[in-house]
Formats: C-alpha cells, sequence, structure tokens
C-alpha cells in the first residue's frame, strides 16, 4: 500500500506495525504521541505580537503584490472589532494574540530549484513523520506539499501534474505565479469577516496550499498537504484554496501533527473550495495534532479552522470527510453551500476526545439551489474526561425546491468522565424539502466488553473493534488505505481510555 | 476437568449460590436443570468471570488451574465458551471479522499463527452450513438484527469455529422452534468427543432429549438438590420441581 505511506505518512509506524498485529497496542503503550519530537532548524522568526507592521513584515517576506497586502489589512482591522466568539461548549483560557508568533520558517537559500537544496535536516522531520519528499521513492500516486510552520517547504510531482494542467504549489507561489485566479477566489466562498478567526487567518496567513484543475480534468493522482507546526510560542495559519473547473474531479487529503509542548498553540486555518459545473471536490482530513499532556491537559493544540466550500455550478459536488483525533480543542465546521442545482454537499466526521480534549464540530449545510441535497453523518467518541459536541446547522432556503437533507448524528462515550453534546439546527424556508435526523447515544456497553473477553478478545482490541464498527461509515467514505490508517489511529488514541 | 468446590456466590450482597460442588470430566455433558432464579446463569457467569459476580467461598479449578484468579479473556483463551442466552450486537463489526478475531486470539494464544482472511472463509463456509446459516450473515454485523433463533445459531458457529474444550450452552433452546431447535443440538452432537465437554443449562428437557446428557443435576435455590441420568429430567418433566423441595 504505498499510496497510504505518502499520504497518510503520519501514521507511517502502525503501518509497519501492522506486521505484527499485537504490537499496535504494545508500541502505543509504551508512547503517548509519537510525532511529539521537534527539529532543530535555523529558524527566522519575527518576535510575538500582532500589528499593522507585522502584517506588513509578512506580506513583504512574501514579496506580494499591493492589493494582497491591503487585503490582508482590511482583513485585520475588521478582525479587531470582532468579539472571540463564545457561543461553543469549549472551556478554554484566553488567548493571548499578543504573545504568538505570527511568522516562523527554516532558513534556506532564497529559490529552491531541488529537493536537493531543501535543507537536511528538513527533509528528516518528514521521512520520520513518514513522508518521504524525495520523488523517486514516492512510488505511489500521491503528489504532496509539505508546510513545515510558517511556509510551504517543497511540493512533489509537480511537473507530472502540469502534464495534466494541474497546479499544485504552495499558496505563496500561486499568489506570484497565478495572480489572477487567486485574486478571483480567495474570500470568495470565506470572507474576511465570516468569523473571528477567518478575519485573524485571513490578516497574518503565511502560506498553506493552491490546487487548480482545468476543465474536464481528472485529477491522475491524490493530492496531499502535510501541515506540521514546529517552532514554540508560533501560530500556524495557512489558507488553502481548491478550485475544481466545469466536469473535473480531485481528491485531496490533509494530514497534520505537532511536537509536545507545554504551552497551547494556535492553528487558526481557512479552507475555501470552489465547484463549478459538474466537477466533484473531495476533500479528506486526517488531524493529529498534539491532544496535549494526557494526565495533566497541560499544552497541545488549540484548532480553530473554517471549512467551506461552493457548490458554484449545477450537478457539482464537494465531499469532507474527516477525522479527528488531535488537538486539546477542535472548532471546526466545513460546510456547504449548495448553490447548483442539483448539486450535493457531503460531510462524514468521527471526533474523538479522550482525555482533556474537547471537539465542538459539525457541519453547515446551505441549500440554495434546486434538488439539492446533503448527507451529515456525524460520529463522535467521548472517552475520559473528553468533551465531544455535535454542532450543525442545515438551512433550506427559498427557492431550494425538493431539497433533501438526511443527518445522522451518534455519539458514544467510553467511561464515566466524559460528555456528548449535540445541537442540531434546523432552519427550513421551502415547504417541498425533506428532511431526516436520527440521533443516538450509547455506552460501550459490559455486555459487549465481556461477550469479546469470552471469545478471548482482550479489552483493549475489544474497545477498537467496537469503535471502529461505530466509525465505520465514515472510513468507509475515506479513501481506501487512508481507512486503514485511521483505524490504526483510533486505535492508539484510545490508548488506555478503558482501565 | 472443571472442578467445583462449594461455591458460594452473590450479587449485590444477594446470595444467589449456596455451596456447588459438580465435577466435569473430558467427554462428559452434563446438564443443569432448574426454575428461573435458581442460580444457573449466575453459575454460568462464575465460571466465565462476569465482573458484577462475587465469588464468597469455594474454589473452582480447571485442568488444575485456579480459574477464579483468571481473567475473562484468559479463561476463554484456555478453553472456556459461552454460548450466551442473549447475545448481544456490535453494530458496523462484521460478524466473519469478530470471528476471525477470536480465532486468531486464540491460535496467537497457542503459538501457532494467525489464519489469514481466505483460509479462514474457506473454514467458516463450512462451519456456517452445520449450523443451517446462510452466508450472507458471515458479512453482516454481529448479531445486529438477528432473529433470537439466528442468534443462537450464530452462538453455535462461533462455537463450531473456536472449538473449545468446554462448552456451556446458557438456555440455548430456549425461544427455538423444533426445526432450529433439531439442527443445534445435532451441531452440539457432532461436535462432542472424548476431550470435549458440554455444561447446558435449561428449563426444559426438550433440548436433552436431543442431546444425551451422561448427568443431570437439579438446582434450586443455589444448591444441587438431587443428580441423576435423563431419567431424571423425565421425572422433572412429569413432576415439576416441586417434589424436590423441602
Amino acid at each position: 500500500m504505498p499510496n497510504a505511506l505518502a499520504v497518510a505518512g503520519l501514521l507511517f509506524q502502525y503501518r509497519a506495525n501492522m506486521k505484527n498485529n499485537q504490537s499496535i497496542i504494545d508500541s502505543a503503550i509504551s508512547q503517548e504521541y509519537e510525532y511529539g519530537f521537534t527539529t532543530d532548524i535555523d529558524q527566522e522568526k519575527i518576535p510575538p505580537g500582532l500589528n499593522e507592521d507585522v502584517i506588513k513584515i509578512i506580506s513583504s517576506k512574501k514579496q506580494e503584490p499591493e492589493w494582497l497586502l491591503d487585503w490582508r489589512l482590511k482583513a485585520y482591522k475588521q478582525w479587531l472589532k470582532m468579539d472571540e466568539p463564545d457561543w461553543s461548549k469549549l472551556n478554554y483560557d484566553d488567548i493571548d494574540f499578543q504573545a504568538i508568533s505570527y511568522y516562523a520558517a527554516p532558513k534556506q537559500k532564497e529559490k529552491l530549484k531541488s529537493l536537493d537544496e531543501v535543507d537536511p535536516e528538513l527533509l528528516e522531520t518528514y521521512n520520520k513523520l513518514g513522508i518521504p519528499l524525495e520523488e523517486q521513492k514516492l512510488l505511489s500516486n500521491v503528489a504532496v506539499d509539505a508546510v513545515f510552520d510558517s511556509v510551504s517547504v517543497t511540493t512533489t510531482f509537480k511537473e507530472e501534474l502540469e502534464k495534466h494542467g494541474v497546479i499544485f504549489c504552495s499558496f505563496s507561489e500561486a499568489v506570484q505565479k497565478h495572480p489572477d485566479i487567486i485574486k478571483k477566489y480567495l474570500g470568495s466562498v470565506v470572507p474576511t469577516t465570516d468569523n473571528y478567526f477567518a478575519a485573524l487567518n485571513s490578516a497574518v496567513f503565511s502560506d498553506g496550499s493552491f490546487v487548480y484543475i482545468p476543465k474536464n480534468v481528472r485529477c491522475p493522482m491524490e493530492l496531499s498537504t502535510y501541515f506540521r507546526i514546529n517552532a514554540a510560542k508560533t501560530g500556524q495559519f495557512e489558507r488553502t484554496l481548491i478550485v475544481a473547473e466545469e466536469g473535473s474531479h480531485v481528491s485531496y487529503l490533509e494530514g497534520c501533527t505537532a511536537p509536545m509542548r507545554d504551552e497551547n498553540q494556535l492553528h487558526a486555518a481557512v479552507v475555501e473550495l470552489v465547484a463549478h459545473k459538474n466537477a466533484e471536490i473531495k476533500y479528506s482530513t486526517v488531524q493529529n495534532w498534539y491532544p496535549g499532556n494526557p494526565k495533566t491537559g497541560k499544552g497541545g493544540i488549540y484548532n480553530f479552522v473554517t471549512k467551506r466550500g461552493t457548490c458554484l455550478g449545477d450537478n457539482s459536488k464537494i465531499s469532507w470527510t474527516q477525522v479527528e483525533t488531535g488537538s486539546a480543542l477542535t472548532w471546526k465546521y466545513p460546510s456547504c453551500i449548495l448553490k447548483g442545482n442539483n448539486s450535493i454537499g457531503e460531510f462524514y466526521s468521527v471526533a474523538l476526545s479522550n482525555n482533556f480534549q474537547q471537539a465542538d464540530t459539525g457541519t453547515k449545510m446551505i441549500h440554495l439551489g434546486k434538488n439539492t441535497k446533503s448527507t451529515i453523518i456525524s460520529k463522535g467518541i467521548s472517552a475520559g474526561k473528553g468533551q465531544n459536541t455535535y454542532r450543525g446547522g442545515v438551512k433550506i432556503m427559498k427557492n431550494a425546491d425538493n431539497a433533501r437533507n438526511f443527518s445522522q448524528c451518534d455519539s458514544i462515550l467510553i467511561g464515566e468522565n466524559c460528555g456528548a453534546h449535540t445541537f442540531p439546527y434546523i432552519d427550513v424556508r421551502n415547504p417541498s424539502a425533506q428532511m431526516e435526523h436520527e440521533a443516538s447515544t450509547s455506552k460501550i456497553g459490559e455486555d459487549q466488553l465481556f461477550y469479546c473477553n469470552q471469545r478471548g478478545i482482550s479489552t483493549e482490541d475489544a474497545v477498537s473493534l467496537i469503535v471502529n464498527g461505530f466509525c465505520k461509515d465514515v472510513f468507509n467514505e475515506l479513501p481506501m488505505e487512508f481507512a486503514v490508517e485511521a483505524q490504526k489511529l483510533m486505535e492508539v488514541s484510545l490508548e488506555g481510555a478503558v482501565g | 476437568m472443571l472442578i467445583i468446590k462449594n461455591i458460594h456466590a452473590s450479587v449485590d450482597g444477594k446470595e444467589i449460590l449456596k455451596g456447588i460442588n459438580l465435577s466435569i470430566k473430558p467427554g462428559e455433558l452434563h446438564a443443569i436443570m432448574g426454575r428461573n432464579g435458581s442460580g444457573k446463569s449466575t453459575l454460568a457467569n462464575i465460571i466465565t468471570g462476569r465482573d458484577n459476580f462475587l465469588v464468597t467461598k469455594g474454589s473452582i479449578t480447571y485442568n488444575g488451574n485456579n480459574l477464579l484468579e483468571m481473567s475473562i479473556e484468559d479463561r476463554a483463551l484456555a478453553g472456556i465458551f459461552m454460548s450466551f442466552q442473549y447475545p448481544v450486537s456490535i453494530p458496523g463489526v462484521n460478524n466473519a471479522y469478530f470471528l476471525r478475531a477470536a480465532l486468531n486470539a486464540k491460535l496467537k494464544h497457542q503459538g501457532k499463527s494467525e489464519i489469514n482472511a481466505s483460509d479462514f472463509m474457506r473454514l467458516i463456509r463450512e462451519k456456517v452450513k452445520l449450523v443451517n446459516l446462510d452466508e450472507s450473515y458471515l458479512s453482516r454485523a454481529v448479531n445486529d438484527g438477528f432473529s433470537g433463533g439466528e442468534k443462537k445459531r450464530n452462538e453455535i458457529l462461533q462455537m463450531l469455529t473456536l472449538e473449545p474444550e468446554l462448552s456451556i450452552l446458557d438456555e440455548t433452546d430456549s425461544g427455538l422452534d423444533i426445526d432450529a431447535l433439531k439442527t443445534i443440538a445435532e451441531g452440539v452432537n457432532n461436535f462432542r468427543t472424548e476431550t470435549r465437554s458440554f455444561l447446558a443449562i435449561t428449563h426444559y428437557q426438550r433440548l436433552l432429549e436431543y442431546m444425551h446428557p451422561d448427568y443431570i443435576h437439579v438446582l434450586i435455590d443455589g444448591k444441587i438438590v438431587k443428580s441423576g441420568d435423563i431419567s431424571l429430567a423425565n421425572q422433572l418433566e412429569e413432576k415439576g420441581y416441586s417434589w424436590l423441595e423441602k
């Protein structure tokens, strides 16, 4: 399964262990979070604090055109007037936005011509994470963009993609090389004023990925971005934009990890997807940011992310699949605006909160076009002292005749000290709409565990068996090999959930 | 094989078993009969190690080992199997996958290499026929949406696959029509060997007609009040339990 090696390289170690099933659990016992190492590398980092000068520095480091700087500054001014949202179920101390550094980059030569010029220490980091960036080592059909702290380090398989007219590069590069597309679509799905964290991101975003699929092209390989936060006291603010022209198709994956640090680190990303007529975008995430110390709850990533896609053209489709096992806090609602007639929005989610983790996640489906259809499958797993909230909105607007939505929100509780919460919001303004909503909350039963134990299956294996069964509908949506990795990740993340 | 000595056990402070003595040798089929609440299922739970039962007195040895000190899965791996009265469902978990996980846990315990998916499917397709279940049940979620009879057949399928030394059949006959009962009894009979033992727990002698037990024990109020051969079951059928009560 070479695909997964590159794609979900973040999980590479489990693959090795798969040969010896038993050692999956064994290895999990000895390690709490295996991507917690830091890379010792020369860094260029601007001092903590946020003001207009900082934004100008970022913009000038990126040699950005004037219009983009103006766009950032406008967003910043709006952000200053906004209040941090407090409607979620998340409990955390106030974030000191002046204590964060908004830009950190590994020092490197001005322009990289080939991978040979990438700092070997960096390549080593990605190798450790199971993501070999040297193309000759990539047997698989996956192109990777690697983002290290604030900048994109390298993008693989560029030439191969160019043959098909597919553009896959870092956001900064896209600003230089494809300014017209960026200008046209940046902020078109998530406006700078959308919310507090989106406004912040718009002001200070440093890098990210850009994908453009031309008309009638089926992207020949999976595209993947791998995000790594390394520097201390630094925020990560990346921005991803995917544009799928008429009749095109793309499947995109992202993975994330971070070192173990005692302080909380902020990650506030924005992802915008645009699907034109008959186009399809499939966006999969395996999020495994450092969740904080499992015993004290100290540290961990604060993950405040705005992800949204517009099904602009008729018959277009956007599908979000997420497996969220990391982060101390998760605040994330990948959404679809179904503008085109017959367009389809899908959201498949597994969110796990173990130990001190808190997740408030879900989706919004906004039906504007006729015969639009949306599906929401959300699986929340709470263990330890974890708190898991599903928050979802389905809106059927006046002109959306014959819109349909199916929502299913299931929660499973492991142990006595965790919680599951469900907040479905439904707003229907067209009488022809068909809505279905199913919800369930269950505990992993003593009965189920006893049954498994009586068949000789250990409690740990039984829990992962039961939870994987619970998540099956979502894992089925992941690219196949990715699904195997997600299962393994689930096993390790649940380590110790049952005493 | 299994030696139970003077077992006393309670649930929530209430004594259910009040001194059980029972010895099962290899190849024997013992039947425990009794009314609801007499302690039959408690005995099965004590042997398999279910947590919420407290043994206050007595001992159980299994092949010379102190069974009461073993974990639930260690007992299972040592060869004790229970066909559940009410098997739970595990949504989303493929029946065949579950059974292979159980079989592999056993093989691993025995120091053998695990069975691969295709060999397992070959094996399981043979076994499925023995309990008269359709192959489609293999790809359904464990017991999910199964009827009472299908669940019981599935339990026996698991027994035939895992090949335990001691099988406890907890009310395996309840809720079955006569055809299903025959299928299951046949499955058990064909599975009997000189080394495999059985403990069948039941209300009725119906199942026993097909299964030919070596011993019958009558459990009343936490004690075995009478033991005998199949004729005892026939007497119970005729006279009920009251003549055995004080």
